[in-house]
């Protein structure tokens, strides 16, 4: 995890104690999900496709070095129904990002959390809509994936 | 239709029902927390509508397989596995489950964009399912992979099994990706459906993690309007190649009546898409080492 101290701002975020994997696709066994670390960075690919999005952005360490990270999330039908679209981000966006961290201490990870300077928040999970005993409830939870006027 | 299938057929057929006028006073699961709705009854004979899972779309997604017999390692979820079934199922490298493997060294036909198929169809991203019917059939439009199945309820038989697919009249027709449906109403409001001739153990996964089934495989499902706005699905996996018995997918899987204005999002596995997602992060995330892939 050195490559990893470096780059990040802040460590330990949040405690997360899933018993459940997150995304439908695959299991989390890859990635640390004891925690999840935040990192501040720069876009410079939102990839909205399947089997699940991406997202990568450049993190500078201490010493001014960058480091490349890419983090995925659930699909695209699936962040849809969590508020996240294709415009969500896009290159240069300054992101703060909290992810499980992969095992093997490779820059890439799971994403739990993105916000935006501006305070938008971009949840990864959402009782209802991810499956049971991922996380806590924020709210309703039927899909709305109608038109709007 | 053998003495099995007909035992499993009246057997689904004498589940015991809700009355809809009696459950019309309770609830609808889609009013949370407001003032509570009094459903309208189910109507004759329809169970047409986009459906969602009543407790929300993620229940349909059945990260650990079927809703009833989840495959998380506990003993009361483990299936009555045949010698083959069991050697099939060991033979299978899900990505998710007690026995997953890392990203790198998965078997799993839906990550080569192979069709589903049916039953998996309603084991997996379950979520927004659209249905449409007319005197003479319903179809079923699945969310993931954009797929589709019919079930006959024009009063056909349904097919028999036979080697290499099915026999429909005097001609043995292919097995298929989502089978051979037939449905009955038995009552009002209850559709009881068999299905047969899918494909064979090599082409199609029961679950994500690994469950097998054969080109054996006969499929209940009870779908169960119970007022207007609510239906349970019940499914029954019966596969003498597989299992011992027959054994319990889906019980009483509650599933809400969505808005008919909702715009289900397409679903796909793309190739490419699938490709850029393993080199730019599946196979380096899962590698075992900081050096490189796995081997």
């Amino acid at each position: 995890m050195s490559k990893m101290n470096m780059g990040v701002f802040a460590i330990a975020a949040t405690i997360l104690t899933f018993s459940m994997p997150l995304f439908a696709h695959h299991g989390s066994s890859v990635f640390d999900t004891s925690k999840a670390i935040t990192l501040k960075g720069s876009v410079t690919e939102w990839d909205w496709s399947n089997p699940h999005c991406l997202i990568q952005f450049d993190v500078k360490s201490e010493d001014g070095q960058s480091i490349h990270w890419i983090a995925e999330t659930q699909n695209p039908a699936e962040m849809v129904s969590l508020g996240w679209g294709k415009t969500s981000f896009k290159p240069g966006d300054e992101v703060t990002v909290s992810l499980w961290a992969a095992k093997n201490g490779k820059p890439f990870g799971r994403v739990t959390l993105i916000t935006l300077p501006g305070g938008k928040t971009f949840i990864t999970v959402k009782e209802g809509l991810t499956p049971k005993g991922v996380g806590v409830s924020t709210g309703d939870t039927k899909s709305d994936n109608s038109p709007k006027q | 239709m053998t003495n099995r299938a007909l035992l499993l057929l009246i057997a689904l057929a004498a589940m015991p029902g809700y009355s809809s006028l009696a459950l019309a006073q309770n609830a609808s699961p889609r009013q949370s927390g407001a003032a509570k709705a009094i459903a309208a009854p189910a109507p004759f004979h329809d169970i047409s509508g986009t459906w969602e899972p009543a407790n929300g779309p993620g229940d349909g997604i059945q990260p650990y397989g079927v809703s009833a017999m989840p495959n998380d390692g506990k003993p009361e979820h483990q299936l009555p596995y045949t010698p083959y079934g069991l050697e099939t199922y060991k033979s299978h490298k899900a990505l998710i489950g007690p026995n997953e493997v890392h990203p790198t060294s998965y078997n799993d036909p839906r990550d080569s964009c192979e069709p589903l198929g049916f039953p998996r169809a309603n084991f997996y991203n379950f979520k927004e399912t659209q249905i449409l019917q007319n005197e003479n059939k319903v179809a079923v439009l699945y969310e993931y992979g954009q797929a589709w199945r019919v079930i006959w309820t024009d009063g056909r038989e349904l097919p028999k099994l036979v080697d290499g697919g099915v026999l429909i009249g005097n001609e043995v027709r292919e097995p298929r990706f989502y089978g051979y449906s037939v449905g009955k109403w038995v009552d009002d409001t209850t559709l009881v459906v068999q299905t047969v001739g899918t494909m064979p153990e090599d082409r199609v996964w029961l679950d994500g993690t690994g469950r097998p089934i054969s080109d054996q495989l006969r499929v209940g499902e009870r779908f169960h309007r119970v007022d207007h706005d609510r239906m349970e699905l019940t499914v029954t996996i019966d596969d003498p190649k597989m299992y011992s018995k027959p054994w319990l997918a889906m019980n009483k899987f509650p599933l809400r009546l969505q808005d008919p204005h909702f715009d289900v999002v397409e679903m796909y596995c793309s190739p490419s898409e699938m490709e850029k997602y393993n080199t730019l992060f599946g196979t380096p995330a899962g590698a075992t080492s900081s050096r490189g892939p796995a081997k």
